[in-house]
């Protein structure tokens, strides 16, 4: 799909991006910078040691309002919604019929209503789907004036709580309103990063003061898409439309953490019968961590080879880790070779190279438990 | 450095008596981003004006190299595998691809020179 940059949709930072010497590609319909002048190493490792501020405003940015929100989401996502504690947040999935994955979203349960963020590229069908599903049982609020930035690294919480100290002692996946430079902030401690760090919904007319404010500290500098990817994927967190998608399962894609006990035994979500069971019988295929043995990045879509020379699997991820300071992949294999240490083969460009199955994180997380 | 010249998908061919040497232009190296990765050709093998010859990776994607003209790999820069930044940080020097024992010298005619390639790529903006 080509589009051209006139019609592309711009973040309430667009201008920044542009000031800040930001790259600027097409990405789920919006002009996103890919990477800054430090560029994407600098930036990822910039992340990983101090603090990086991203704009995550393309994302969608949902409430869910009436005293039957969460019961009500039960119907389209198999996590535990109405188990959910005020202020405390979760991951979950929409799911279809066959239990194919639809989207990937995060619940913030507020005292009021539901917080939603789903990914950009999905969020008109996202929004659809609510509709049509909860239209009758509660009132969907679509926060188009809403921008949402997320500021990640060990220096995150000392950089926010200079300005918002209440900040310091949330505990990773949860969610609170916060006054952010005068301005009215719903502040998560969550991320997509493998570290500790914030997402802070901001309102759209005040979003590229508040950027500036964080970018103006010492600890802080702009990171863009590329980078994001790169944290990501070393993190082992799935990218929706590629590494989970309508054609895999929550337990194909090893988030069946992310069905609660409660409505695995109730069911009442989309392909509740299929994820039972895959649950007992097991999968033919699981999301596995790939770490290539030289040096070559193995990309998305990449052959994997087993040992009799027949294809097992796909690559749906992959890259140079910068802090692994090698290739870093994921992707889906037979469950056969899914073990960790199985020894596989990546064909890249016509030529198998040696690769082994390895446990995910590929840098371990670093996120505020206590 | 008179004696170099430039292709429209940005490799450059710097002639010294009967070797070429061939890497990718800062314009290249710069649209590229951090180079994390180059796949070198084999010494001894035959590449054509045009035909892959090498591969650039960056943080995000994976690039072709093309070969500038044909020739016969006589060298490749051994360095780039452990440090694939130099294509970054020196293309023209230090972060060259390989050498070729030139097969048809008159092939270089219809490259671009430095001043060519210049307004070739102002072009591009």
């Amino acid at each position: 799909m080509t589009t051209s940059p006139e019609s592309l949709l711009r973040t309430p930072l667009h201008a920044l991006h542009l000031e800040l010497g930001g790259k600027m590609v097409p990405f789920a319909g919006y002009d996103m910078p890919v990477q800054y002048p430090m560029g994407i190493l600098k930036e990822h490792q910039h992340t990983r040691s101090a603090a990086g501020l991203f704009d995550v405003s393309h994302m969608g940015q949902v409430r869910l309002h009436g005293s039957d929100a969460a019961k009500a989401l039960e119907a389209l996502v198999p996590g535990d919604i109405e188990g959910l504690q005020p202020g405390r947040m979760r991951y979950t999935l929409f799911t279809n019929e066959t239990a194919g994955i639809l989207d990937d979203l995060m619940v913030t349960r507020c005292e009021d209503h539901l917080f939603l963020v789903v990914n950009a590229a999905c969020k008109q069908q996202d929004i659809r789907h609510l509709e049509a599903h909860l239209a009758g049982s509660c009132r969907l609020e679509v926060l188009e004036d809403r921008a949402l930035l997320a500021l990640q690294g060990p220096e995150a919480a000392s950089v926010l709580a200079r300005f918002a100290p209440e900040v310091r002692d949330m505990r990773f996946m949860s969610g609170r309103a916060v006054t952010l430079f005068g301005a009215q902030a719903f502040v998560t401690r969550s991320g997509y990063t493998g570290e500790d760090g914030f997402e802070l919904s901001i309102p759209a007319d005040r979003a590229e003061e508040i950027a500036r404010r964080l970018l103006a500290e010492p600890e802080v500098q702009p990171i863009g898409l590329g980078a994001r990817d790169s944290l990501r994927l070393e993190a082992g967190l799935c990218l929706y439309g590629h590494d989970i998608d309508k054609t895999s399962t929550p337990v194909e894609a090893g988030l069946s953490w992310t069905i609660g006990k409660r409505r695995r035994e109730e069911g009442g979500f989309p392909g509740h019968k299929i994820v039972m069971q895959q649950l007992t019988d097991g999968v033919d295929t699981c999301r596995v961590g790939i770490l290539p043995e030289g040096k070559a990045p193995a990309r998305e879509g990449t052959p994997i080879i087993g040992p009799a020379g027949d294809q097992i699997g796909t690559v749906t991820s992959g890259s140079f880790g910068p802090t692994v300071g090698g290739p870093v992949a994921m992707g889906y294999v037979r469950k056969e070779f899914a073990a960790e240490g199985t020894s596989l083969q990546l064909l890249v460009r016509g030529k198998a190279l040696p690769a082994k199955v390895a446990a995910m994180p590929f840098v371990p997380h670093r996120y505020r438990k206590g | 450095m008179s004696n170099v010249k430039y292709t429209q998908d940005h490799e450059w061919v710097r002639i010294d008596g009967d070797v070429g040497t061939i890497g990718i232009t800062e314009y290249a190296q710069e649209q590229l981003g951090d180079v994390v990765f180059v796949e070198l050709p084999e010494v001894g093998k035959a590449v054509t004006k045009g035909g892959e010859a090498a591969v650039v990776e960056s943080v995000k994607a994976a690039s072709e190299v093309f070969a500038p003209i044909d020739g016969e790999v006589v060298e490749v820069n051994d360095a780039l595998a452990g440090e694939p930044g130099l294509v970054n940080s020196d293309p023209t020097g230090q972060g060259w691809f390989f050498k070729v024992r030139v097969k048809d010298a008159s092939q270089l005619d219809a490259l671009m020179d430095e001043a060519a390639y210049k307004s070739f790529v102002e072009g591009l903006h």
